[in-house]
């Protein structure tokens, strides 16, 4: 035991986080040697290139995975215990890796603004100063937007696929930083754009010194923060039961903030809205997707013996969740702020089918289980929102864009193909079907009613029939309506984004139509290792 | 591996739809109609081979089974049996004649009750076709999932003609509907998520395939509620007391067209689906409700006879006679013996046509005049005889008269309700005696009389109106008549059930026999 002794690190299966964070470190060394001109075109083709290969990677570990050994599932532990890659993992960073692409395509966009990026052209400048003046004329851009980017999809991927609480820990810093900065980054209504970001920031930081304490207590009850070890701790040991459930709830709470359910939603409104509408549309899904495959191992392999008892807790999140959700979003008279409740909502129905969750055995063969349930959501609700957002992107006037409803009037005279793509998204969110929207609540609502948790699946149809009504009352308005004052208008795009609308689209519909592969692909992967 | 006769005949109208959505604005104003007239009658020349060929001893015929998505049990499966193929057949014919009748409809009309056009016209036509081939997809399915997509995507297009074209109040009224519309979907929902569940733990599940599920059995309770979620639905649907409160007020606002597809075609739904869904699959459920249910359907028939008397506005008029009418196809439905289940088949296809023709007919009266209200009108048969003479035919097959379609059912169904209680059928007759009353009492205010000063000058007929009307007052006489072709499908489809709900009774083949005595 002498000597010091070098962790074993697989770096081959752990290379597609490495990749991007390598990106990430290089970007940031961009910015200091390459020239201003250049900048632009190197951070962009650099950031999309490094998000490739990383999937490329990933999507190579990921079909291997079934050559691993592991008894239930396919997998295998790496870094010493730190990670896990499993199916659910892999498949979380094959999403969060996609929606990252995408993420790179919205940020790019340089059309909208007369060929400068969205972003604050000099960050650092104060609204209203001479210096912001200077920023705007001298046509400055904040290419860093990039790189940041990339340190947030790298923590989304270490996220869930952590396998300790540290692991984990490391996983939401590193992904949370980055976004706070982002939110603040918006070039126009920069105080709006700044106190979002400050907002995201302090309830941030709470919800991890909630994380932190979270990681003490069950520490202090397992002797371990491995969740293999926590898992086993709960199996064998008796008494200091306080400490474990002291210790759950406060990393529920950590993590249920991040996927904005109620009661620790009060940030989405204010920070959706602020935020540069491309930053928006990329954090309300990969962040999601990251948060609830999180939330999935923590609760599912750590947890997963004291089912029981976290149960309950989130029967009454879930139910509170959809109901504040939906009927808050009536009241909303601004795009962005009602998709910021529409992804609340959404969130009370991803936590609907994390009810499946029962013991494997209980769950029949071919029948669908919660962990495919909840991935399959993901990929549905990711496709309809990242293409929302991206959409209001192109809906401007003088002033930038335009999100208020009086502006949306009429939008279906004006613009008959956005405003078509926009209604066809926002009844795929309402869960039409023929439209994902239909197959994702189908999965999460099976599997929540598979596990006996009828009261839950009847408040989530009464609230998706609550949802409807607002979602057909913005169709109303672009449609019906004619428009009040000034016509609204829509910017041309460049091809960036109108390739993130086309997938989104597409996805929407081929999912809705034939969401068997994927639901087979799930079905093969939905298994944690422990 | 067959042809797929039914895969064609409900994808015609929607690439129809698709044609005519796609056609130039500034093409000419008639190319989109008779694009659509055109579809339509193709559907129905398919629609009518498909009955030619149709086997009379029974059975899911031309069925065409593919699986579409395993892990939800679903598949593509489309098949017809003795109900499914009338109503598609019905469907097929309603849809040309509607187009017909409807020729302005598309845009906005003379000096009528209608407001003026919210879209072009050719979205009223391509709404029309694309609401055709959804509904025939509903009648088609033969897989619960596929079953409830079809059932859920026929609400759009027919939103989109209440709201787009129809009264100064049609977008309030629009809302209503699918405010209904929706709440019934999402409890059926429900249902069908529960069967995806209970038949996972079975042999052969998970599965929705209904041949599959039908062999299943899924305890006292769950069978139960199940039944509800399915029952509210379809309750909503067709509309029964006391979820019918949409339909007045929608038809009140829609285009008669619009209203004639509602009502005779897409309430349809609600019954068709009470049969193949409700006593098909949750038999022992259907037993045990049958005491409530039919004290509902009595309430539907009593009350909506007494709204139809006290309505002066004569959509709403029609749409209580309708509420009626559901009544008794549910009572037929629910009383559980034979003469009830195909009087209820035959029914759905009787009331079809001649709810169709009233409607029409009513649509042309007071386009004419500016004005749906009854004491408006007054002396209408001396300047427009032949009018008042078609809308009698209407009125007198509305209320059962004997040689029309729905006496025949209408017949079946007391006998049926006679044969469970004499206390069922009683209240019922009396469904028939408001009847009587709703539709003498509105010929003879509308029609009768010395001619009022405004409806002096009201045209009669022209022969675009009259060829719309002309099939289905032939088609009301003929059934009238001669009702055993459709019972020769219809017949071996309710033993089918009656076999599957496991009740008997003493003779299988009264209905035909009960149905030639009853038009002798």
């Amino acid at each position: 035991m002498t000597g010091f002794q070098a962790p074993h690190i697989e770096y081959g299966l752990i290379s597609p986080v490495l990749i991007v964070l390598g990106v990430a470190v290089i970007g940031v060394l961009v910015e200091a040697a390459v020239p201003r001109a250049r900048r632009y075109a190197v951070q962009a083709v650099l950031a999309g290139a490094g998000i490739v290969a990383a999937l490329v990677t990933a999507i190579v570990v990921f079909t291997r995975l079934g050559t691993f050994g592991g008894s239930a599932g396919h997998g295998d532990i790496v870094a010493m215990g730190a990670m896990a890659l499993d199916g659910p993992a892999m498949f979380c960073w094959v999403l969060v890796l996609v929606f990252g692409l995408l993420g790179v395509l919205l940020f790019a966009e340089r059309h909208l603004e007369g060929g400068l990026l969205q972003f604050a052209g000099q960050a650092a400048a104060l609204p209203g100063t001479a210096a912001e003046r200077e920023a705007s004329t001298r046509g400055l851009e904040q290419t860093e937007v990039f790189p940041l980017l990339m340190f947030a999809v790298a923590g989304m991927m270490v996220f869930p696929a952590a396998n300790d609480l540290l692991t984990m820990f490391v996983g939401l810093e590193v992904l949370s930083l980055p976004l706070y900065l982002l939110c603040g980054l918006a070039r126009r209504r920069r105080l709006l754009s700044q106190e979002a970001a400050l907002k995201y920031f302090m309830l941030g930081a709470f919800s991890s010194g909630f994380f932190v304490y979270g990681i003490a207590l069950t520490y202090g009850y397992a002797g371990s923060m491995g969740f293999a070890q926590i898992s086993q701790a709960i199996g064998g040991r008796t008494g200091g039961q306080a400490l474990l459930y002291g210790g759950m709830a406060l990393l529920g709470v950590a993590l249920l903030f991040k996927v904005a359910a109620v009661p620790f939603h009060a940030w989405t409104p204010d920070v959706y809205q602020g935020a540069p509408t491309a930053v928006t549309g990329f954090m309300a899904v990969a962040t999601k997707v990251a948060a609830f495959g999180a939330l999935l191992r923590l609760f599912y392999v750590a947890f997963g013996s004291a089912r029981l008892t976290w149960t309950p807790m989130i029967w009454v999140i879930a139910i509170l969740t959809m109901v504040v959700g939906s009927v808050l979003a009536l009241a909303q008279t601004d795009v962005k702020r009602l998709l910021a409740y529409s992804s609340i909502a959404h969130a009370g129905f991803i936590l609907t089918g994390f009810l499946g969750a029962r013991s494997l055995s209980d769950i029949s063969a071919g029948a669908i289980s919660p962990v495919q349930a909840v991935l399959f959501y993901l990929v549905t609700y990711g496709l309809m929102t990242l293409g929302a957002f991206a959409l209001v992107t192109v809906v401007r006037d003088g002033s930038g864009e335009t999100t208020g409803f009086a502006r949306w009037q009429g939008l279906g005279r004006e613009a008959p193909l956005v405003a078509g793509l926009f209604a066809f998204l926002l009844l795929a969110m309402a869960g039409i079907p023929l439209t994902s929207g239909f197959t994702g609540k189908w999965a999460v609502f099976t599997s929540a009613l598979s596990a006996g948790a009828w009261p839950v699946v009847v408040v989530a149809l009464i609230a998706s029939a609550i949802s409807l009504v607002f979602y057909v009352r913005v169709i109303v308005l672009m449609y019906v309506e004619s428009p009040a004052g000034a016509a609204p208008s829509v910017t041309m795009p460049s091809v960036l984004t109108s390739v993130v609308v086309a997938v989104c689209v597409a996805g929407t519909v081929v999912f809705g139509i034939v969401p068997g592969p994927l639901l087979d692909v799930l079905g093969r992967v939905a298994e944690f290792i422990r | 591996m067959s042809f797929p006769w039914l895969t064609v005949l409900f994808l015609v109208p929607i690439a129809g739809a698709v044609v005519v959505a796609a056609l130039p604005s500034r093409a000419s104003s008639s190319a989109p109609k008779q694009i659509s007239l055109g579809v339509s009658l193709v559907a129905l020349a398919i629609a009518i081979g498909v009955a030619v060929g149709y086997d009379s001893g029974g059975g899911m015929q031309y069925t065409e089974v593919h699986q579409w998505i395993p892990t939800f049990g679903a598949h593509y499966a489309l098949g017809v049996d003795g109900i499914g193929l009338a109503l598609v057949l019905m469907t097929a014919i309603l849809t040309p004649v509607v187009i017909l009748a409807s020729w302005h409809h598309g845009d906005g009309e003379t000096g009528s009750v209608l407001a003026p056009a919210r879209w072009a016209p050719k979205g009223f036509f391509a709404w029309m076709l694309a609401l055709e081939g959804l509904a025939l997809g509903v009648f088609e399915a033969t897989d619960v999932f596929l079953f409830y997509i079809f059932f859920e995507a026929t609400l759009v297009p027919i939103w989109f003609l209440v709201s787009g074209w129809g009264g100064p109040d049609r977008a309030r009224a629009g809302m209503k509907f699918l405010v209904y519309s929706l709440v019934g979907g999402f409890v059926l929902l429900i249902g069908v998520i529960g069967l995806y569940v209970y038949s996972s733990g079975q042999p052969g599940g998970p599965t929705y395939l209904v041949s599959e599920l039908a062999k299943m059995h899924f305890g006292t309770g769950a069978g139960r509620w199940m039944f509800l979620a399915f029952f509210i639905a379809f309750a909503i649907k067709a509309p029964m007391f006391p979820v019918h409160t949409w339909l007045p007020d929608t038809t009140e606002q829609a285009t008669p067209g619009t209203s004639v597809l509602l009502v005779s075609v897409l309430d349809k739904i609600g019954t068709f689906g009470m049969i193949r869904f409700c006593l098909e699959l949750f038999p022992g459920a259907s037993r045990w409700a049958t005491p409530v249910i039919i004290v509902l359907a009595i309430i539907s028939i009593l009350y909506g006879g007494l709204m139809a008397i006290g309505s002066n506005n004569i959509y709403r008029l029609i749409a209580y006679t309708s509420v009626s009418h559901f009544g008794f196809i549910v009572l037929g439905i629910f009383v559980l013996n034979s003469q009830g289940l195909s009087g209820a088949n035959l029914y759905m296809v009787n009331h079809g046509f001649s709810t169709a023709a009233l409607f029409l007919v009513a649509g042309f009266l007071i386009s004419r005049r500016g004005s749906a209200l009854i004491s408006d009108f007054g002396g209408v048969e001396k300047v427009a005889p032949v009018l008042a003479g078609i809308f009698l035919v209407a009125g007198l097959s509305t209320l059962s008269l004997p040689g029309l379609a729905p006496f025949v059912s209408e017949i079946l169904v007391l006998i049926g309700a006679f044969v469970h209680s004499a206390w069922a059928a009683a209240f019922a007759v009396l469904g028939i005696v408001l009847a009587a009353f709703y539709v003498l009492l509105m010929y003879q205010r509308v029609f009768t009389g010395p001619p009022r000063e405004e409806t002096r000058l009201i045209p009669d007929l022209n022969v675009r109106e009259l060829a719309a009307l002309a099939p289905l007052v032939v088609i009301l006489v003929v059934l009238g008549f001669y009702p055993k072709p459709l019972l020769s499908w219809l017949n071996p489809t309710t033993q089918h059930t009656m076999s599957v709900v496991g009740v008997h009774d003493p003779a299988p083949t009264v209905a035909n026999s009960q149905a030639e005595e009853a038009h002798q």
